[in-house]
């Protein structure tokens, strides 16, 4: 076959031989996201920051400074006005036609049926054969409780981890993996304030699948270290570990190749709707794959871990 | 040489199999779609064959998503201000001993009544405890049980503060709350769609979602009116609304004039909550109006009130608003009427509607509203599908592509795996959303991780020049722990957003979940047996992983 034996190197590769640049690498750009979230903050959508959004479509371009003079002495707040990538540009059957052009409208109140029928009026005035795709209205009192929610979930999904590993591993290892999840998290964050993404309900689900999918590369990774710690008890742990992601290696870029690529499809081909979605999990499969080896591993190395691996261990591993 | 018990290809079998079958409408889903709605006519599904279909959530059939919060609050400050005009007057009474009677802060969930002389303070609290018992309190707006003891009553110096215990608060709240969700269910039953949702969310909201509808505007027409309608006595009629009302009286707007204004008494003659039907209808000179009647006892007390106000007007007010105020002609003994004003014929059949389900007991507040369109929910399927079959189809080659043979039992098993998510589901009837989609295409890129982890311990035993067959036990039984760590791990992440996800998101999260449990169950028995079965019948002399 084609591939096989593509990872079948035999050598082994030397993973910790740049891993204090990388590292301070990785410090860098931690410290560069949380700057950057808080100098230009995330692009919210209306899930966090409250407010109407408005997905129209029609056959003719619209006039956007237009519409948005008309809304913007309306008394709605805040206006913004964007194209979004027509969905059907990459498909054939369809309702709407490939040459429809969809516009995303936000204003900042809500008020109920009022602004709807409002902004719905204003629009139709201005352009005749607009259609309303996707009407959302969040009123402030939920967007407040969905960021808290969306917080805590994050927050907990990250202690629960910590249990578990510590439960399963040994502290240690539970600090490398929350410590590479907090990594992911943070550079995933960055990434959106650079971008001017939005940030909405969605990025906080792939923000868990991220923690999900990052801890499961951590997982196998460390699953490995215990069970060459308990057969080669007096190999330095540098080499052990070292040995251990060769190990998995192949089965790391397996995974990651199969992820990415049912990912990278929908990207492409799933809409503009989960766009930002499948973005931030792409993201994070490359972020959670690199932190895993270079972060997880190089935490349990410099906290050093106990040797005397007993296997009547109450915390062994194969015992499910 | 692997053991093939009977047992285990039976339960491997049986669980393909039946997924198959459950999940096969969902592969024909306009066919199967239309037999469901249209039963009588014939169709090309067969009906041996399970018919349930896997549920489709807003996102993709487009809809209105709708989160209410019912204002119980108002209720119960409406309580206390129906209680201060019952203690006061009877207080007022009782002047000589007591000095002067004061309300204080008015807002809030409590009563607070100051009393000029503070040494007869017992006395006032006894008067008020009278009311303790009193049924009237809670009869007016619904009918619900109510205990002894409604209300704590304390004092400080020359200050009593009357709230309501705890217990009552909630019974209040949770009366509230049921009756509210009993009256949106009718409301929105009169639309006439399909398969609404209703349901009652943390301690005061309720989820409204209806499929299938293109605008809110119709649904936020029926459900923003409290529809609360009354019938009240008529003291004076003026153009400006500066009245010296009394405290069992007040100001009431017109609907039809925003300059006249009408001083009412507070307590009506009969209301809404009396009527037994309301039908759209004309009135004489031809205009929309609504015909409506009254129970038996409301008719008797509207017949009486109408015999002895002959020629003084009287007012129909709906939710604070004067709709119109006739003068009464004649005696009305049969219990019925009829309500003008300036309707349309779309308002009056409205009206009537909002009648017939009675008035909401509180205010709602819409929280959070959501409208899909239906072309867009179309094209997200279409898409999803699309993106689906090609991501499982890069899968598929590359799998194959890397492990050969294995790839090909690691394909066959992701296909059942896709298949098994899909039946699981039709049965326990979750929604599709597209995040939950894109869970699905997540699951396949995820899903080979399980025979990954085996096939790559397998390729290092073969190193080791183990037997074939020991190079297969001993790789299934090393790759276990880190497929149960891997797959625990990514199902907290999966269990968390369930708890902390609202609609879609929650779709997604059911996806992710089933599609861990189904890879993990396909690639440790289906696999396997595809392996243990070539391993048996091939019996090959070397294993290229």
């Amino acid at each position: 076959m084609l591939l096989r034996g593509l990872f079948n190197q035999s050598k082994e590769i030397q993973f910790f031989s740049f891993s204090n640049l990388l590292s301070y690498i990785s410090l860098g750009a931690i410290l560069v996201s949380i700057i950057l979230f808080f100098i230009l903050g995330l692009n919210y959508g209306i899930d966090f920051r409250g407010g109407t959004m408005f997905m129209v479509s029609s056959s003719e371009k619209i006039k956007v400074s237009d519409v948005r003079n008309t809304l913007t002495g309306s008394n709605l707040g805040d206006v913004s006005i964007s194209q979004a990538t027509n969905p059907l540009e990459t498909l054939s059957a369809g309702t709407l036609t490939s040459t429809d052009n969809i516009f995303i409208i936000k204003v900042e109140k809500t008020e109920g049926q009022n602004i709807e029928t409002k902004v719905k009026a204003l629009l139709l005035n201005k352009v005749p054969d607009i259609k309303f795709l996707q009407i959302e209205s969040v009123g402030s009192k939920v967007s407040s409780e969905l960021v808290r929610n969306g917080m805590l979930a994050v927050l907990f999904a990250v202690i629960s981890v910590l249990v578990y590993i510590w439960l399963r591993f040994e502290w240690q290892f539970a600090l490398g993996a929350v410590f590479a999840l907090i990594h992911d998290v943070i550079l995933t964050i960055g990434v959106f304030s650079i971008l001017r993404y939005e940030f909405n309900l969605s990025i906080i689900a792939a923000l868990l699948t991220i923690i999900g999918y990052s801890l499961n590369d951590t997982v196998v990774v460390f699953d490995r270290v215990r069970e060459n710690l308990r057969n080669f008890k007096s190999l330095p742990l540098l080499k052990v570990l070292n040995m251990s992601i060769n190990n998995t290696l192949s089965r790391t870029i397996m995974t990651s190749v199969t992820t990415l690529l049912a990912l990278f499809a929908l990207y492409f081909l799933g809409g503009d709707v989960i766009r930002g979605f499948t973005f931030a999990m792409i993201w994070g499969v490359l972020v959670g794959t690199y932190s895993s080896i270079f972060v997880a591993a190089k935490i349990l190395l410099i906290l050093d871990v106990k040797r005397n691996w007993d296997e009547k261990d109450s915390k062994a591993g194969t015992q499910f | 040489m692997p053991q093939l018990s009977f047992f285990r290809i039976f339960f491997i079998a049986i669980v393909c199999f039946s997924s198959l079958l459950f999940a096969s409408p969902n592969f024909f889903y306009s066919t199967v779609d239309r037999k469901l709605n249209n039963p009588t006519q014939t169709s090309s599904w067969p009906d041996f064959l399970p018919s349930t279909l896997v549920k489709l959530g807003l996102d993709l059939r487009g809809g209105v998503y709708m989160l209410l919060e019912v204002k119980t609050d108002d209720v119960i400050r409406e309580k206390f201000d129906f209680l201060w005009t019952d203690v006061r007057s009877s207080l007022v009474k009782k002047r000589k001993e007591l000095g002067s009677i004061r309300r204080i802060d008015t807002s809030g969930d409590q009563l607070k009544i100051e009393i000029g002389n503070p040494e007869n303070i017992d006395f006032a609290i006894k008067e008020i405890d009278k009311f303790n018992s009193s049924t009237e309190l809670f009869s007016s707006r619904w009918s619900g049980s109510v205990q002894k003891d409604i209300l704590k009553i304390s004092s400080l110096e020359n200050m009593i503060t009357i709230t309501f215990s705890d217990e009552q608060k909630r019974t209040l709240e949770k009366q509230v709350i049921e009756q509210s969700l009993e009256i949106i269910r009718r409301r929105v039953d009169e639309t006439g769609t399909r398969e609404p949702t209703i349901q009652r969310q943390g301690r005061k909201r309720v989820l409204v979602q209806v499929p299938g509808l293109g605008s809110s505007e119709e649904l936020i027409a029926l459900l923003g009116k409290t529809a609360k309608l009354t019938f009240n006595e008529v003291v004076s009629i003026d153009s400006s609304s500066n009245f010296p009302a009394k405290l069992d009286e007040i100001v009431v707007g017109s609907e039809q004039n925003n300059d006249l204004f009408y001083l009412l008494k507070k307590r009506p003659v009969v209301s809404g909550e009396n009527l037994t039907n309301a039908q759209p209808s004309f009135d004489e000179n031809g205009l929309p109006a609504v015909s409506f009647n009254f129970n038996p006892s409301a008719a008797l007390k509207f017949g009486n009130y109408t015999k002895d106000n002959i020629g003084s007007p009287f007012a129909i007010v709906l939710d604070d608003v004067v709709i119109s105020a006739p003068t009464i002609r004649s005696h009305i003994p049969g219990g019925s009427g009829i309500i003008t004003g300036n309707f349309s014929v779309e308002e009056s059949n409205r009206l009537a509607i909002l009648l017939r389900s009675g008035a909401l007991p509180a205010e709602i507040e819409v929280l959070e509203l959501r409208t899909i369109g239906p072309e867009l929910g179309r094209d997200s399927i279409n898409a999803g599908k699309l993106a689906a079959l090609v991501g499982g189809l890069l899968v598929l080659t590359f799998m194959w592509l890397s492990y050969g043979l294995f790839g090909i039992f690691a394909n066959v098993a992701l296909m059942l795996n896709i298949i098994l998510v899909m039946a699981l589901l039709s049965i326990l009837g979750a929604t599709l959303t597209l995040p939950g989609i894109a869970g699905i295409v997540l699951t396949i890129g995820m899903a080979v991780d399980a025979n990954v982890l085996v096939f790559e311990r397998i390729k290092e035993e073969i190193k080791k020049n183990s037997t074939i067959y020991n190079s297969i036990k001993i790789g299934y039984e090393k790759a276990l722990s880190s497929i149960v760590d891997a797959n625990v791990t990514t199902m907290i992440a999966a269990i968390i957003l369930f708890f902390f996800g609202s609609g879609p998101i929650k779709g997604f999260s059911v996806t992710l979940g089933l599609g861990i449990i189904t890879s993990v169950f396909t690639a440790l028995l289906i696999t396997r047996l595809f392996i243990d079965l070539y391993m048996l019948f091939y019996k090959p002399k070397v294993l290229r992983v």
